[in-house]
């Protein structure tokens, strides 16, 4: 019988020629990566279990990108930073850690691990970020855990897991010009429910899938765990490969489906029937549809974070907020260092996707998580009261983007930038004719 | 592991995420140092919005202001207990808060394998929903051998599907100290 991605994955990395759903089993791990809010505790795990004067087990796969709480008074956060600065001094690990306030720094680490050629097809990469499922979109294996399991690997470099049956997803026809990829996984996540994928993997296939660019597969993925998927994965095509060697000269092995692979359940979406999607308060899983919520008024927008703060979330909303004014106060986050520059150096019609902001009104903050998870009362873009606020982030359980008060509703760039421009829900089609 | 564990009941709804059991800005205090460490027993589950802490009534709070230890030993949830982010301190704030397992319908799988592989509680599953039948403040009784539920009081009984691979990591302590029994390390 034909295997999955998944399986084939887990299988070579098994050292085994087959395995099954359900099976327990021990992988080797190609990249471990970990950030400022986990990193000091995986440090601790690792020290006090494998020794104070331990190596970790092989300087090339770590990476360590601090994001979360960078650009904060906050003592113990930045304390934490500083901790792994000591660890990367240590253990001589330079080549793989991005320094907030030197050149290096990146910002979030999803976005930053393509950049930097870390996510390669027919990989294993672990982080401890449940996000750490985007770098599916690039055919690999990649999943989030926590300390302990960051700890092991650290210091043994393989970890066990239970192999999980893939839900295959597949949308029928090109993207209409008004949905993004983000419409398409708030679409699934509200037809299975915010657990309807637990332990399992999820690919996401169809031309409306292949028809996307690699930023907007990894947006698919990211919301993943939003579902309780183990990973998301996509099928390596010249866009995958293209953009990896551009990224990286390190060899990789592309891993497709077996003729005859077999699907927990396959479920199929035609593009054209779906229309700009929005999740409601309190769970990514309260779907509605942008038109039909015309009469929420909205406080603020937020475009930001790794599922929705890259450069084709940016060219989406410059698309709308281009010569108009937004009515709320708007905030944008560029996900790291090098879209940050993007915004810059991109231009329409003449003007830098910066300008466009700026004269748009919007509010423009460093590259990092910033208030996706609220984070330090200072963060950017926090939600200090009862706000009511539109966002192209992933989770909107309660207190998420800061207070117990605030409520939010997920949206796509295009959605979020309309609705920016009339402070209430708006379909963003009125403004893509 | 213990055989029995015994205490008083805190009840939970639905979809429990990890922002409601630790919100992201107490995530930066040391997880290793005694006394640092006990801020995350101090805000455990203070995301929960007020009328869904302490069910049935509500506006229970989990662990009194002031305090870091909890008067509730098992925790009695719904749905997709632990789902949203990876955070491992999510566990951890639950157990340093006094908690000593969780019983819910089901988990999200990162809070379910970070409670096993750190040894900080038992995360028990259920068949069918229990926590409409159970008050904040119940007495509870679970047997870990026979995979049973009881509320004290009444003398009622509910069961728990048996612990199935998990239950030898939880008799060693942590995913460490297993994969030493095993020869692994």
């Amino acid at each position: 019988m034909g295997m999955t991605i998944t399986e084939k994955i887990l299988a070579q990395h098994a050292g085994r020629d087959s395995v099954s759903p359900g099976e327990n089993i021990w992988i080797d791990v190609d990249v471990l990566m970990t950030h400022d809010v986990c990193g000091p505790g995986t440090i601790g795990v690792f020290k006090k279990n494998f020794g104070e004067n331990a190596n970790v087990w092989d300087k090339s796969k770590v990476v360590i990108i601090p994001d979360h709480y960078i650009f904060t008074k906050d003592t113990y956060a930045n304390r934490n930073v500083e901790i792994l600065r000591q660890f990367v001094k240590e253990q001589g690990l330079e080549n793989n850690y991005f320094d907030p306030g030197s050149p290096r720094y990146k910002g979030v680490c999803h976005v930053a691990l393509p950049e930097e050629g870390h996510t390669r097809p027919g990989e294993v990469l672990f982080g401890t970020d449940s996000h750490t499922c985007t770098a599916g979109a690039f055919g690999e294996f990649a999943t989030g855990i926590g300390n302990t399991d960051a700890g092991f690997i650290m210091g043994a470099g393989k970890l066990w897991v239970k192999t999980p049956p893939t839900m295959r997803f597949v949308f029928e026809g090109e993207l209409p010009p008004y949905l993004m990829a983000k419409d398409l996984i708030l679409h699934i996540i509200g037809d299975i429910g915010c657990d309807g994928a637990t332990y399992r993997a999820m690919e996401f296939a169809g031309d409306g899938v292949y028809g996307l660019n690699i930023e907007e597969r990894m947006t698919l993925c990211n919301m993943v765990i939003e579902a309780g998927g183990k990973n998301g994965v996509i099928e390596p095509d010249d866009v995958t490969i293209d953009f990896v060697k551009s990224r990286t000269d390190k060899p990789f092995n592309v891993v497709r489906n077996d003729p005859g692979a077999s699907f927990f359940v396959e479920k199929v979406y035609k593009t054209s029937e779906i229309i700009p999607t929005v999740a409601k308060p309190h769970s990514p899983d309260n779907r509605g549809v942008a038109q039909e919520l015309s009469d929420i008024k909205i406080t603020r927008a937020y475009i930001g974070s790794c599922t929705g703060g890259k450069m084709t979330d940016f060219k989406a909303a410059a698309a709308i907020l281009e010569g108009q004014t937004c009515q709320v106060p708007t905030f944008i986050v560029p996900a790291t260092t090098e879209v940050e520059k993007g915004l810059k150096e991109t231009k329409r019609n003449g003007k830098s996707l910066y300008e466009i902001f700026e004269a748009a009104g919007a509010h423009i903050g460093p590259p990092s998580c910033a208030a996706c998870l609220g984070g330090p009362e200072d963060t950017f873009g926090r939600l200090n009261g009862p706000e009511v606020c539109i966002s192209t982030t992933n989770r909107n359980f309660p207190g998420r983007m800061g207070s117990k008060d605030s409520q939010v509703f997920l949206a796509s760039p295009y959605t979020v930038a309309a609705s920016s421009l009339t402070g209430k829900i708006t379909d963003p089609r009125k403004y893509l004719s | 592991m213990e055989d029995i564990i015994r205490g008083k009941a805190f009840v939970l709804g639905d979809d429990i995420d990890t922002d409601q059991i630790i919100p992201a800005h107490h995530l930066v205090y040391k997880l290793d140092d005694g006394e640092e460490s006990k801020k995350y027993g101090e805000f455990a589950l203070s995301g929960v919005p007020e009328s869904q802490s302490g069910l049935p009534q509500g506006k229970i709070p989990f662990v009194e202001k002031g305090e870091w230890q909890s008067e509730y030993k098992i925790i009695i949830g719904g749905k997709n207990f632990g789902c949203g982010s990876s955070r491992e301190h999510a566990p951890y704030a639950l157990n340093k808060a006094g908690a000593a397992a969780v019983v819910a319908q089901s988990y999200a799988r990162i809070f379910f394998r970070n409670s096993v592989n750190g040894g900080y509680l038992i995360p028990f599953e259920t068949a069918n929903k229990i926590n409409d039948q159970i008050a904040t403040g119940d007495e509870i009784e679970i047997d870990v051998k026979s995979s049973t539920l009881k509320k004290v009081e009444t003398g009622e009984t509910f069961p728990l599907q048996p612990l199935g691979d998990i239950e030898e990591i939880l008799k060693s302590g942590n995913i460490f100290s297993y994969a030493k029994e095993a020869g692994m390390m």
